[in-house]
């Protein structure tokens, strides 16, 4: 009875939505305020159904209701309860539920903060996200619904995949998709501009903070499946280029454009048209990505099993909002152009050099991507796109975007002075010199980690000295104002990274030895002593538990317990064992026995590698943090002035 | 040159210029980094090229796989049922490599047998990569026009190996 509930919910929100795209969206074209003022209502009524469905379908993991089929495909009785949480978006339906969810969280928030906006701007924004909740719940119900019985019941579930029994996993799907649907908000803010046809350029100071923390989650969710593949999937990488990666990775480098877009509207009028462009591009990847991962057309780590009507589907509704909403562009955007002339050498174009070589990557990132469906339309082959052309056009694209960055805050908006790009580039490139000598001296010999070591200082030491500027010019107390300490944070974040990526690549040393009980391997300045394999066994799982002994120069740094799991249904599931560190991770997994008690190890040595995700962090810490900037906090009468949001001189105007 | 045209003149070469730049790179990056997937027939056909790197796709054929003692060296036979090609992989095999189970190796042709550099198998054992089951369906096609001396049995090989996955449960 009660997944049945579950599912009169989810038809409730659908009707709920249906209206909620309509009513405000005619309110604003009628200027009728009743129709407007239902938005907030609908959205709120919306919010609570698919609440009421998502926590339904948790209680149906948490008691176990094996009569619903998606709980029985992905649990069963040895299932840990904490592992049951992560079940519900383990597979296709939940994670459609959950998208939906958070696509009400984002709504509920725009509803709730949003009451200061001008009235008719508020309501086509939450008409926007209605019509997209509308297509992802019709979508839900009507080929993918969570609440599908089977009966009989089975008297057990089959499993969850334990690819996916990993703390990270917890926290990966909903913290990507808070970044992925977030971006729904800066584009209905887009989508509700062209509408009303703003000519002015405030309704980009408005989405500004909403893009920031919507890009401020997606590197976190980024970080956290990058650390989850690192620490689960036993091969030892980070980032694979992978068709999901790539459709996560995609929104972010344009959502990183759309950031730096919408600074140089809000601030400086110009690029409106480009940042319109943006706002509705990162959120067309966003659903672009969607369909890659959820139709299945590519084979992937994350794709579960294809059905073509969902593909058909999601396509359709992709078409509908990205044509319609290019379309409306093509029709109202000619009008928006504007903005401040600007110098050759100002800050505006160091911006719009970034703002080319994230969305080109983009795009590079999106022609590898679909050049496989393509070259199987077309029947030319079934082709896949290696690793390697990823990197090698990303590290390309990025050298530009790169030497560009310490200089752009340090220039003036609008205007040239190349004595002060002069002084400051004096500085960075010795400093950036220096630590290239300092790092030769340490024992980074070679290209690659030179180029790390000195690539990361010209980042971090140009960011540092843009702070130390505004430490001496700026009066106490106005110095670092929240947005600005955002930008400082996430351009340490990219100095950072870069130092983890360059320089885990350059110097990891990747060995697959055999070992018998007793034997050591030598894997760079370790000894990894194999003590043999023995039995062991955990909640939902009996495991091979190798025991491995580290050390360095003869003293015992840690013992690592690398596992082999085997699951109920004979899953086998390699758990890595990692010894963390600043500078570097020793980690060790299990190979195959390979009789006599020796085994095949794969053993690493990583440098560095936690500082590709302390950068993603500090990228994260930098959108949050500007997007709480008092800045951004709406005012009501400067809203109200700023457009014909009051009523009856609206209509007075009209008439 | 007014200012704002002077504008438009630097937007444009910059977009111009990123985008003619990326184009001829992209090209050259894509060529380099592409591989194409063909089943043991296709190779048994020559359709595979013989010295540069391709992707083998199949079924691991029951009883093949055979460890080389006290090294990491592996050779197993990939089949799409119809003709086999016997791989040699060094490295640590995936967790859910096994008999019957689809895989897809990428390595080159070496002295009549595939030297895989990579050996990749599928997260979920129920599944079988869209890739292999069309290679497996074309080499049925290809079976059923060309040998017809295997007969009736190539047929029921299929369904054997699709059998065997789904009895892993």
């Amino acid at each position: 009875m009660i997944p049945e509930l579950g599912q009169l919910a989810l038809i409730l929100a659908l009707l709920l939505s249906a209206l909620q795209c309509v009513l405000p969206i005619v309110g604003a074209w009628r200027d009728n305020r009743p129709l407007m003022a239902t938005a907030r209502s609908l959205a709120v009524g919306q919010f609570v159904f698919v609440a009421i469905a998502f926590g339904i379908l948790t209680c149906a993991f948490l008691v176990q209701d094996f009569s619903v089929a998606y709980v029985a495909q992905n649990s069963n009785l040895q299932l840990p309860w904490w592992y049951r949480f992560p079940a519900v978006w383990g597979a296709h339906e939940g994670s459609l539920l959950l998208w939906v969810f958070i696509l009400d969280v984002w709504t509920l928030a725009v509803a709730a903060l949003g009451g200061k906006l001008p009235e008719r701007f508020h309501a086509r924004v939450l008409g926007v996200l209605g019509f997209i909740a509308f297509g992802f719940l019709l979508f839900s119900l009507t080929t993918s619904n969570p609440f599908a019985r089977v009966i009989p019941a089975p008297p057990d579930g089959a499993d969850l995949n334990p690819v996916l029994q990993d703390p990270g996993l917890i926290m990966h799907p909903p913290v990507l998709y808070m970044g992925y649907v977030g971006f729904s908000v800066a584009f209905a803010f887009a989508i509700a501009a062209l509408l009303g046809g703003e000519l002015k350029s405030h309704w980009v100071r408005w989405s500004r903070p909403w893009t920031n923390v919507a890009w401020g989650f997606l590197s976190a969710g980024i970080v956290a499946g990058s650390w989850w593949a690192y620490s689960e999937l036993g091969w030892g990488g980070w980032w694979f280029w992978d068709p999901v990666e790539n459709a996560s990775f995609m929104p972010w480098l344009v959502g990183a454009a759309l950031i730096h877009a919408q600074a140089v509207t809000d601030k400086r009028g110009g690029l409106r048209a480009w940042t319109l462009l943006l706002a509705i591009f990162a959120f067309s990847l966003s659903l672009l990505g969607t369909f890659l991962v959820r139709s299945g057309v590519l084979t992937s780590v994350h794709s579960f099993a294809a059905d073509p009507k969902r593909g058909v589907f999601i396509l359709g509704f992709l078409a509908a909002v990205v044509g319609g909403s290019l379309l409306l562009y093509a029709l109202r955007a000619p009008k928006v152009a504007g903005g401040k002339p600007f110098a050759l050498a100002s800050r505006e174009t160091l911006i719009l050099i970034g703002n080319l070589m994230l969305t080109v990557a983009a795009a590079t990132v999106l022609l590898g991507t679909l050049y496989p469906l393509v070259g199987e339309a077309l029947n030319i082959g079934r082709i896949s796109v290696g690793a390697p052309y990823f990197g090698f056009l990303f590290m390309l694209l990025m050298t530009p975007l790169v030497l560009a960055l310490p200089f752009a805050p340090l220039s003036r908006w609008g205007k040239a002075d190349l004595a002060l790009w002069k002084r400051a580039a004096l500085r960075i490139v010795g400093l950036s010199l220096l630590a290239g000598i300092i790092g030769w001296m340490l024992g980074a010999r070679g290209f690659l980690p030179l180029l790390g070591v000195t690539a990361a200082t010209y980042v971090l030491s140009g960011t540092a000295i843009y702070a130390i500027k505004r430490w001496k010019e700026a009066p106490r107390g106005k110095r670092y104002p929240l947005e600005l300490f955002g930008m400082l944070c996430a351009h340490v974040g990219v100095g950072v990274f870069i130092a983890g990526a360059i320089l885990t690549r350059s110097l990891s040393i990747e060995q697959d030895v055999a070992l018998s009980p007793g034997q050591t391997a030598h894997v760079g300045a370790y000894d990894f002593k194999f003590d043999g394999v023995a039995e062991t066994q955990g909640p939902n799982w009996l495991a091979q538990q190798g025991t491995v002994e580290v050390s360095k120069n003869g003293e015992t740094i840690v013992t690592l317990h690398p596992q082999k799991r085997t699951y109920p249904r004979g899953q086998v599931q390699t758990e890595a064992s990692i010894h963390p560190g600043v500078f570097r991770d020793l980690y060790v997994s299990l190979g195959d026995p390979l009789g006599n008690g020796n085994w095949a190890l794969r053993v690493y040595d990583k440098p560095f590698v936690r500082w590709i995700w302390a950068g993603g962090l500090l990228m994260m810490l930098g959108g949050f943090c500007a997007a709480a900037d008092k800045r951004f906090r709406l005012r009501r009468e400067a809203a109200e002035t700023e457009t014909s949001a009051v009523p009856v001189r609206a209509i007075e105007q009209n008439a | 040159m007014n200012p704002v045209r002077k504008r438009r003149l630097i937007v444009v070469s910059l977009i111009m210029l990123a985008v003619g730049v990326a184009a001829a790179l992209t090209v050259f990056a894509l060529q380099q980094n592409m591989t194409y997937l063909y089943s043991p027939s296709e190779v048994e056909a020559g359709h595979a090229p013989m010295h540069a790197r391709f992707r083998l796709g199949g079924v691991v054929k029951e009883g093949s796989i055979h460890r080389v003692p006290g090294t990491l060296t592996t050779d197993f036979t990939v089949t799409d049922r119809f003709h086999d090609m016997r791989v040699q992989y060094t490295g640590i095999l995936p967790d859910l490599f096994r008999e019957g189970q689809s895989v897809i190796t990428t390595g080159r042709m070496q002295n009549g047998q595939f030297n895989a550099s990579e050996v990749l198998a599928k997260h979920d054992e129920t599944y079988m990569p869209k890739e292999v089951a069309d290679a497996i369906a074309k080499a049925k096609a290809a079976g059923r026009a060309g040998t017809r001396d295997r007969g009736p049995g190539t047929g029921t090989g299929v369904a054997n190996s699709h059998g065997s996955d789904g009895s892993e449960q």
